[in-house]
């Protein structure tokens, strides 16, 4: 293999354009991608080394590229087997697409990596551990799509997100559930009817250190209820941002003027459920919150202004509204803490926006004045 | 949203008031004998006017709600023809003041109005400076004129002048001729406390308004912090005092100014120094006009000025000299306040996404900034000045009063209307004049005690926020800006009336009057006096504030007050001065008592207290 380990040096700090990496990588460290290679890593690992080469502070990982995944279908046979597996599945045949579905995911999730690849990715879990200074240290494996535009890649991207992975065996095997998530049902569905060829689909898997959060959650940098761009919204709860992202809880909301930093709204929700690891078991659990925790503010003051700065240059680099998931590291120290985990532009308001025709025309301030007091102000 | 029926809420008489209505002028009232007056009162939302009002009115003190009145609804209605909206109506129940604004209902009528408010306004808004200027001109002759009103004793036997000079007239006359110029000075001020005021405030108003529809999550306050920095009238008291702590230690006197808080001592050892008599010298300078700065609203009797009350500007002083030689900056950090202005407004208006938008913000700001000095200095010269002035000449009035024993006290005049009086003043001009007793001697005495209880069971009457019947749509300008009527605002003051016990109130709400989060222990300050007890980093909790409340403001932390809006001036100092605010309360001086921990949130407006 060593043709992944040779072509990601590490410590060869990003740059543009997946610049420095040879010209087909199986596996790379974030930082030396940017967000113009969406093709090579996937929309997440892409934007997350724009964000470390922007300065923000992002938990390090690298990913499997899309070449690495290639290989791994190819190895594997999958590639070959899969047109024959789908033979005569119609989009709408929901018990048949089903059927092929499990087959094609049991197929590829019980196949092994080539071994080159398994030492590859090993070396760079052994990297990441050094560089991290944790022993086998936890990570979150998710996959990141290459063709945000097609639905179907979305459906891979929604639900794979595995958390506090440690030790390669267990990377390796959830790196193969992200790439089976490619073959769910409705993915095959999708493609069958869009014409879209099953061979073509790639992926990438991304590796990223896990945040031992005590809290996160996400942060549009614009008011998602009215589309007011001069506030910050940030949602939070204990734990991991699962529960944030899945809306399986109501999680406590701020409001942060983006001009003057200063929080205008503040609700505290009542918050049952928290994601975290069983420190027993090693494993990612859902448990029920402490009770004297479950009304409590779950994101201080100060963490609420640091986290809303960051937004606020997040959106300055990528110069446009941004939906960004985030967490606070409970093992390190204030001041250092708060980490980005991902980082994507919003899309239903700026759409929204973009579509709005210029209404009015600028007036004299006479004009405006007559036209509004004209129109008064509504009470009730 | 439903409230209660006017006629029932006046219905319900506090025993011992009853017949209280003649302290009062007769169209103040809530009528049930007119049918057609009933149906427009019931139809009708009032709105109690507790930002002008904390507490009922006295009889005479009745002069400005009716100067206002008139004032305010002529300019709207008669003279600028604001196109929707005529003036601002009026009601009283047990001396508190509802008010509601009359619109224009028929379209027809509301377009026909366009073309002269576009002319009319338009001349005021496009020659706003010049105008501004000669309405300076005009308010200092008027309070010149004032100044010089003399409130003439009746003497035994006329002065022999009378005689030499010809003169023809007598002192009799000469009071009730000087009482209604008196009056009708003080009206024809309020005249010109509207000329600008209502145009002023619509301009602020849209500006607030444009950029809240930009930016709907923007809090009022950040707004006006775009028009601040602009040096206005207001801070000029203040100023007088720094400047006076600076000469004292310059001329080595300061420990003289220092040595007593009663200002009448200071006086005395500072005549013995030569150097004290230099600083006095400065000193009087001062104080006309800038002392006549008053240490309330200006908008009752009771409001005395620092002239009156020369402890107040004196602990002022003591406060600066001492922070001077602490080495602690007592300039207030207009560098500071501008820069962060200029980068707020940079800011906001960057995040604005089309250049149409970008036009018309610049356009609004622009207006917002050329009226907002005249918006702030009028208090100076028509509450602050005229007021001061004019209370000091109505006490003579109530002097002459006493001497000829209409009333017992000087203050009891007050409790007169101001028609009383004019009557009250023919009985002793007649009577002195025939050589006999005036007949008020025997009634208004008894009438003024009886007055006097009905105005203690007023004050402890709580006036419902709202009554009449909610409207959808609001245009007075100055119902927004001042009152800040919305739904919300009225929910809330239903919600602060609704308390029943302060002493269980954990959390409360008002308006967010200047940004920032802070802790600390809060000092309870009824009137002006109170401030001299504040500790440095103290949280202020005042029933409002006024600018002789000045130099409370360089002491403390943050400040709460229990009536005002984002233009409030407690809003506007503490914004000056970086420290949080949160104004309009409600009943925050009932409920916070001096000592207790609280904290201010100046951003959101919301308050809690540690118990």
């Amino acid at each position: 293999m060593t043709q992944a380990a040779k072509s990601a040096p590490i410590g060869t700090k990003g740059t543009k354009s997946g610049a420095g990496l040879s010209s087909a990588p199986e596996l790379c460290w974030f930082e030396d991608v940017c967000k113009e290679d969406v093709a090579l890593v996937g929309g997440k690992c892409s934007s997350l080394g724009e964000l470390i080469n922007a300065g923000v502070r992002v938990p390090p990982g690298f990913a499997l590229t899309t070449h690495g995944y290639a290989r791994f279908m190819r190895d594997a046979g999958v590639s070959g087997k899969i047109p024959g597996m789908l033979k005569g599945v119609g989009h709408d045949d929901l018990d048949h697409l089903e059927s092929a579905s499990r087959s094609i995911r049991e197929m590829i999730e019980a196949h092994s990596f080539a071994w080159e690849l398994e030492d590859a990715v090993a070396e760079f879990y052994r990297k990441l551990s050094v560089r991290c200074m944790v022993p086998a240290v936890p990570v979150a494996v998710r996959s990141s799509a290459t063709a945000e535009d097609l639905p179907g890649a979305s459906f891979a991207g929604q639900q794979d997100t595995y958390l506090w992975i440690r030790g390669v065996d267990d990377l390796l095997l959830h790196a193969r559930r992200c790439i089976s998530s490619l073959f769910t049902g409705r993915a095959i569905a999708y493609r069958i009817k869009m014409g879209f060829p099953h061979e073509e689909v790639a992926l990438s898997v991304g590796f990223q250190k896990m945040a031992n959060s005590y809290t996160a959650g996400v942060m549009f940098t614009m008011n998602p209820a009215n589309g007011d761009r001069s506030v910050i919204a940030i949602d939070s709860n204990f734990g991991f941002g699962e529960s944030v992202v899945s809306g399986e809880v109501t999680p406590d909301h701020f409001v942060v003027n983006k001009v003057a930093l200063d929080i205008i709204e503040r609700t505290i929700c009542h918050k049952e459920i928290t994601y975290t690891v069983d420190l027993k078991t090693q494993k990612s659990v859902k448990i029920e919150t402490p009770y004297e925790r479950q009304n409590v503010q779950s994101l201080i003051d100060e963490e609420v202004v640091e986290l809303a700065r960051m937004g606020k240059a997040i959106e300055k680099h990528y110069g446009r509204p941004m939906d960004i998931e985030w967490a606070v590291d409970k093992d390190l120290p204030a001041g250092g803490n708060i980490f980005i985990l991902q980082a994507r532009p919003e899309t239903v308001w700026s759409d929204k926006r973009a579509s709005e025709a210029t209404e009015n025309k600028a007036t004299s301030a006479m004009d405006y004045i007559l036209s509004s007091l004209l129109t008064g102000k509504k009470v009730t | 949203m439903k409230f209660p029926v006017p006629h029932d809420v006046k219905a319900k008489t506090i025993p011992g008031t009853e017949g209280w209505e003649r302290m009062y002028p007769y169209q103040y009232q809530f009528v049930t004998d007119d049918p057609v007056r009933n149906q427009y009162e019931k139809e009708t939302f009032w709105f109690y006017d507790g930002l002008h009002y904390p507490e009922p009115l006295y009889p005479f003190d009745t002069i400005w709600d009716e100067a206002w009145f008139l004032a305010l609804s002529q300019y709207n209605n008669r003279i600028f023809m604001v196109p929707p909206v005529r003036g601002v109506d009026h009601r009283m129940i047990n001396g508190y003041v509802y008010i509601s604004p009359v619109p224009v209902k028929n379209p027809e009528e509301i377009g026909s109005r366009v073309p002269h408010f576009m002319e009319r306004a338009g001349h005021y808004y496009k020659n706003w400076d010049a105008l501004e200027a000669k309405w300076k001109v005009k308010m200092e002759a008027t309070i010149r004129e004032l100044e010089a009103i003399e409130i003439p004793r009746l003497a035994d036997m006329e002065d022999i002048s009378v005689v030499m000079d010809a003169l023809g007239e007598s002192k009799g006359y000469h009071l009730l001729k000087n009482y209604d110029d008196l009056i009708n000075l003080g009206i024809k001020c309020w005249q010109y406390h509207f000329e600008f005021l209502n145009l002023g405030y619509a301009a602020y108003v849209f500006f607030l308004d444009f950029v809240q529809k930009l930016f709907p999550s923007i809090p009022a306050q950040r707004v006006t912090q775009m028009i601040s920095g602009i040096d206005v009238i207001m801070y000029r008291p203040d100023d007088e005092l720094k400047g006076l702590a600076k000469k004292a230690i310059e001329l080595g006197v300061d420990a003289a100014v220092c040595f007593s808080e009663e200002w009448t001592e200071v006086e005395a050892a500072l005549k013995k120094l030569p150097k004290g008599v230099e600083w006095l010298t400065s000193l009087n300078l001062s104080r006309e006009p800038w002392f006549n700065v008053s240490t309330g609203t200006g908008w009752f009797h009771h409001d005395r000025s620092w002239n009156d009350q020369m402890n107040v500007p004196l602990s002022g002083i003591q406060t600066y000299i001492g922070k001077i030689k602490q080495g602690v900056s007592i300039e207030r950090p207009t560098e500071k306040v501008c820069a962060e202005r200029d980068r707020i407004t940079a800011e906001y208006r960057g995040l604005i996404e089309k250049e149409e938008d970008r036009k018309q913000f610049d356009e609004l700001l622009g207006c917002a900034k050329t009226v907002f000095p005249y918006v702030e200095n009028h208090l100076f010269y028509v509450e602050h000045w005229f007021h001061s002035v004019f209370w000091n000449k109505m006490r003579e009035v109530g002097a002459i009063l006493v001497e000829h024993g209409v009333i017992k006290d000087v203050e009891d005049v007050w409790l007169l209307r101001r028609d009383e009086i004019k009557q009250a003043l023919w009985d002793v001009v007649t009577a002195w004049a025939t050589g006999v007793t005036p007949r008020g001697t025997m009634t208004w005495p008894k009438e003024v005690e009886w007055r006097k209880g009905v105005m203690a069971k007023f004050k402890e009457w709580n006036a419902p926020p709202a009554i009449g019947t909610a409207p959808e749509v609001i245009q007075e300008p100055f119902t927004i800006v001042l009152w800040g009527v919305t739904n919300t605002s009225l929910a809330d003051w239903a919600a602060v009336a609704e308390v029943k016990d302060p002493s269980t109130v954990k959390d409360f709400k008002g308006f967010a009057g200047s940004p920032g989060v802070v802790e600390g222990k809060a000092r309870v300050c009824r009137t002006v006096d109170d401030i001299r007890q504040l500790q440095e980093g103290e949280i202020l909790v005042a029933p409002t504030t006024s600018p002789s409340w000045a130099p409370a403001f360089a002491k403390i932390k943050a400040c709460v007050t229990d009536v005002g809006g984002v233009m409030s001036h407690a809003a506007i100092v503490c914004r000056e001065y970086g420290v949080p605010a949160v104004v309009g309360t409600g009943h925050a001086t009932k409920i916070i008592q001096t000592g207790m921990m609280i904290r201010v949130d100046g951003s959101t407006g919301a308050i809690s207290i540690s118990r």
